[in-house]
């Protein structure tokens, strides 16, 4: 054994001494399931760019997922990944990334996930602004489960749940989050412009605190045309671009006429573009670095045990009795039992 | 002028002369007493007891207190489902219940008192002061009130001792409504023969948050009560100290775990407010960031969950504390631990149920649940603490298990241990509870995620960070490699791996020992907070002569080997437990469609004895005179 191998079996963490670095290639995992023509692959592709292009240690890199279609990514990652529970997938992100603030969290969600049964920790994931991207596939449809209704299916769409059509106006995502406490980084991107999902992604992960990025991602099973106005019709696609947000080479952005300079700290014009309803807003709506995040604030310190032990030790003396059965009273007689010495 | 107290018994009511008439008293010696104090929410009663019993701690008594809660933050003043305050009983022996009835009770007003009648509380004829400025109160009705049950307690034979204690503070405050506490605790170190000085120490240290002003003023009234009771009062107790060498500490059951917790090295602790484990986490949250821990109030039961399974799987092994609602909320995500292979430390404190039910009171209804909750076959390890020491010890053993065995362990414990006080043997911290988690080395490149030792379904974790590690956990079937599985032996492989860690544990376990003979006509099985009792009353039974032994459980999943020898070595078995089991009186129940409580039903099925049960489900703490009357009546034969 070299000195070079003990050592490593020693710290965790690589040494490479050579600078081989990685290549897309250590970010692949098990083969895709997804159907053919789905826009997670897109999603997928650009996220293992993004870690190559970041030589992000596979080791030290977790892929937090729910359950869903879009919650089955973290199993072709070459990565850690943990498919966890439907829902749960951004306390669990959360309750990691406080443990282990080295490590790069990803959450890879979809609607039903982030907006329908994980509803309330999206909230408060927002809330706690903790140093992230979350990924949500937004396919409008549950696809996993064969074509139910999600909060974000366009009114009038008939799926197995709604066989006359759903009866309700879909969710805006994006307006909601933006209308959360401490939000920090709010973006929508689409699979089918995979430069400015990469755009976008790479400014997510630089971005210190809660990435949420809004990704519209085909269904070609289950609802294969949805997109086709804003895919057939780039003019309809209302590009947002900002030396604070993406600024994509100019071959992407001619392809799209209807470009707007937004500044992603002005929220008022933010909320505006998210409520538009005769466009779709491509690229990061809002981004605020000054918002603390929660492991920052609370986060379990490493303390020698020494000290540890030291801390409980006085907490200890706290409840302390120590042993004194002085008394300046003469003892009187010994009655038992104790009913009966007071019954008299 | 000094005030009087005016005595009062059935039979003989007398008056007494002013203050230092009385003969010098000489204190009747106790083994053991049982003092209560009760009064409106807010009125301090609380800690005046907690006071009382922690200068009686430090006098060298042992001691427990049970905590006399209202199930609302405000009760309507004077009312009688309002009691709150506190039970102390102390004694020369080792203490491991709250007892029988009350011997003496203070009382801030008589609706209160006699809420505490009606809970069956006091001992008949036993000694009563009560407040008496209701007496003259300017509500007519209010007075009335006062006299009539004033009159039906004197008849009933109490001894009631009416004392104006805000008339009695009004020289030493200008708030006695608020000061009134002090007085009482003052009163009742004169009545115990406690010491004067401590009870001066732990006035400053029950204020030590509060200006030296505040201080100044207790402790004044302190002394002004016990003054005026060794002048006044005819009681005089002493209860001699337990002979005792070793320094203790005098704390309650959640304060334990949250130390506990603490001691064990995890320092990840999720939770959602919830009674009645809050209060473990409100002292965590208070110290944990010394000790290098966090608190993450969670935005739900769930979100606690999945929080500390994310802490877990990237470390050491993280903690969620709940009781009932929220442990049924967790199941999905306990199944998921057991199902990845996760570590997790669940506190259950058990308050009675189903759905909201009573959440300030003891139950012991979750035991099932904490064994076969949730969908599919989730094995976890399940653990009760039985005492008050126990609830500081097990959080560690709970960590070393999960992190040992790679899964849920689930710790039960309950609302009577959460809020009542005692002392044991102050712990002796140990490095080692502090350690990281298990083998952090190197990951071969032939090693797998769930390279599960086929024997004993055990195998280590890949943490994130290690590398070569890197695998996507999932709570879908998986294989050894935790890739989903397609193929139906792979799911039956799983489930057989993650089930035979329970069956290699289990046979590292010790048989635990029989309280009394191995043998005999009859043994009460128990687990849980009913020890004292349940032992209390076993003694009292084999002083008699009886052929009566209680066995009590620690692990009720998996449980330790040699436990059906030891139940088939009695004539007849049964549990005593606080979860509802059919009454067999019920006219149309029967031996074929009772239901039994908890416990019973797994020690039927596991040991095929025929194990009968008794319950209480009232949701105070059993008595170890209610234990002591089931059991007569049960080697009776009736």
């Amino acid at each position: 054994m070299t000195i070079l191998d003990s050592l490593s079996r020693l710290a965790p963490m690589r040494l490479d001494l050579d600078e081989t670095g990685y290549s897309i290639g250590d970010y692949e995992g098990a083969g895709t399931r997804w159907c053919h023509g789905c826009g997670n692959s897109a999603i997928l592709t650009a996220l293992q760019k993004l870690c190559a292009e970041e030589q992000l240690p596979p080791e030290k890199t977790v892929i937090v997922s729910g359950i869903g279609c879009a919650s089955r990514l973290p199993h072709y990652m070459g990565t850690y990944g943990f498919h966890g529970l439907h829902g749960r997938a951004l306390p669990t992100a959360e309750g990691v990334k406080v443990r282990r603030p080295d490590l790069h969290v990803f959450v890879s969600t979809g609607d039903g996930d982030c907006f329908s049964i994980g509803a309330a920790h999206w909230i408060h994931a927002i809330r706690y602004n903790m140093d992230m991207t979350v990924m949500v596939h937004d396919n409008r449809i549950y696809g996993l489960t064969k074509k139910q209704a999600s909060p974000t299916s366009p009114r009038g769409l008939v799926t197995s749940t709604t066989p006359r059509g759903v009866k309700l106006d879909p969710l805006n995502p994006v307006a909601a989050t933006l209308g959360m406490s401490n939000v920090s980084f709010v973006a929508q991107a689409a699979d089918w412009l995979p430069s400015i999902l990469y755009d976008i992604l790479h400014r997510a992960y630089l971005h210190r605190g809660l990435s949420f990025i809004h990704i519209l991602q085909r269904c070609p099973n289950y609802l294969d045309d949805d997109f086709d106005e804003y895919i057939r019709h780039p003019e309809r696609v209302v590009l947002l671009t900002h030396p604070q947000g993406i600024e994509p080479e100019d071959a992407v952005a001619r392809r799209f006429p209807n470009r707007i300079e937004h500044d992603p700290g002005d929220m008022a014009h933010a909320l505006a573009l998210a409520r538009m309803s005769d466009g779709l807003p491509v690229g990061i709506l809002y981004r605020n670095d000054a918002v603390p995040c929660y492991e920052d604030l609370l986060a379990p310190r490493r303390l020698p045990v020494a000290s540890r032990i030291a801390a409980l030790e006085h907490e200890l003396d706290r409840f302390t009795v120590r042993p004194d059965g002085s008394r300046s009273d003469p003892p009187g007689e010994v009655i038992t039992p104790p009913a009966r010495a007071l019954a008299g | 002028m000094a005030r009087s107290a005016v005595v009062h018994t059935a039979a003989a009511p007398v008056e007494r002369g002013a203050a230092g008439r009385l003969p010098k008293v000489r204190p009747l010696r106790v083994r053991d007493h049982i003092v209560e104090i009760v009064s409106d929410s807010g009125e301090g009663a609380q800690r005046c007891g907690q006071a009382f019993a922690s200068v009686a701690a430090r006098m060298g008594n042992d001691i427990w207190t049970v905590e006399i809660i209202p199930a609302e933050i405000e009760p309507p003043p004077r009312s009688i489902a309002g009691a709150s305050g506190n039970r102390i009983r102390i004694g020369s022996h080792e203490v491991s219940n709250g007892g029988n009835d009350a011997d003496l009770v203070v009382a801030f007003n008589e609706q209160v008192l006699l809420g505490r009648v009606r809970a069956g509380a006091l001992r008949p004829g036993c000694d009563i002061l009560l407040e008496s400025k209701w007496r003259a109160h300017r509500d007519p009705e209010v007075a009335a009130q006062y006299a009539a049950a004033y009159e039906q307690l004197v008849a009933e034979g109490y001894r009631v001792r009416e004392i104006p204690l805000e008339e009695l503070c009004l020289e030493h405050s200008s708030a006695p409504e608020r000061g009134k506490n002090m007085f009482v605790l003052g009163m009742l170190c004169a009545i115990y023969s406690q010491d004067l000085g401590i009870a001066r120490e732990q006035v400053a240290f029950t204020f030590r948050k509060k200006s030296d002003e505040v201080v100044r003023r207790n402790t004044e009234l302190l002394e002004a009560g016990y003054a005026w009771a060794r002048q006044n009062l005819d009681l005089r107790f002493e209860i001699p100290a337990a002979p005792r060498t070793e320094v203790q500490v005098a704390i309650n059951g959640n304060t334990a775990l949250a130390l506990g917790i603490m001691a064990s090295g995890m320092d990840v602790c999720a939770m959602y407010p919830i009674t009645p484990a809050t209060s473990a986490s409100h002292y965590l949250s208070e110290v944990f960031e010394n000790v290098g821990g966090i608190v993450h109030q969670a935005e739900d039961e769930i979100a606690a969950c999945a929080f500390a399974i994310g802490a877990s799987y990237a470390g050491k092994c993280a903690v969620t504390i709940t009781s009932g609602p929220g442990f049924s909320l967790k199941q999905e995500l306990i199944g998921f631990a057991a199902m990845a292979e996760i570590p997790l430390v669940v506190v259950d404190v058990q308050r009675g149920g189903p759905s909201t039910g009573q959440p300030t009171k003891v139950e012991q209804g979750d035991l099932l649940q904490a064994i076969f909750g949730g969908h599919g076959d989730a094995p976890r390890v399940v653990l009760a603490a039985s005492t008050i020491e126990d609830c500081f010890y097990l959080p560690i053993t709970a960590r070393r298990i999960a992190e040992t065995l790679n899964l849920p362990v689930i710790l039960l414990s309950d609302a009577n241990l959460a809020t009542a006080q005692t002392t044991f043997a102050r712990p002796e911290l140990r490095r080692e509870w502090f350690a990281a988690p298990p083998d952090q080395s190197a990951v071969d490149a032939a090693e797998l995620p769930y390279d599960w030792e086929r024997r004993t379904g055990l195998h280590r974790r890949l943490i994130p960070g290690q590398p070569g590690g890197m695998h996507t956990l999932t709570g879908l079937a998986h294989d050894r490699s935790s890739a989903v599985a397609y193929d139906p032996d792979v799911n039956e492989e799983g489930l057989r791996q993650r089930s035979l860690k329970l069956v290699a544990f289990q046979r590292t376990l010790l048989t635990p020992e029989v309280f009394g003979e191995p043998t005999g006509d009859l043994l009460v099985v128990g687990w849980g907070s009913t020890r004292g009792a349940i032992e209390e009353a076993v003694a009292a039974l084999r002083a008699e002569g009886h052929r009566v032994s209680a066995l009590h459980l620690t692990y009720l999943q998996p449980m330790a080997p040699g436990i059906g020898d030891i139940l088939r070595r009695f004539g007849q078995v049964m549990t005593v437990e606080m979860s509802w089991a059919d009454r067999l009186a019920d006219p149309l129940v029967t031996a074929e469609n009772r239901r039994y409580s908890n416990l019973a039903w797994l020690l039927r099925a596991r040991y095929l004895v025929d194990v009968d049960c008794w319950s209480e489900v009232k949701g105070q703490p059993l008595k170890p005179a209610t234990v002591e009357r089931v059991i007569r009546r049960k080697l009776a034969g009736r």
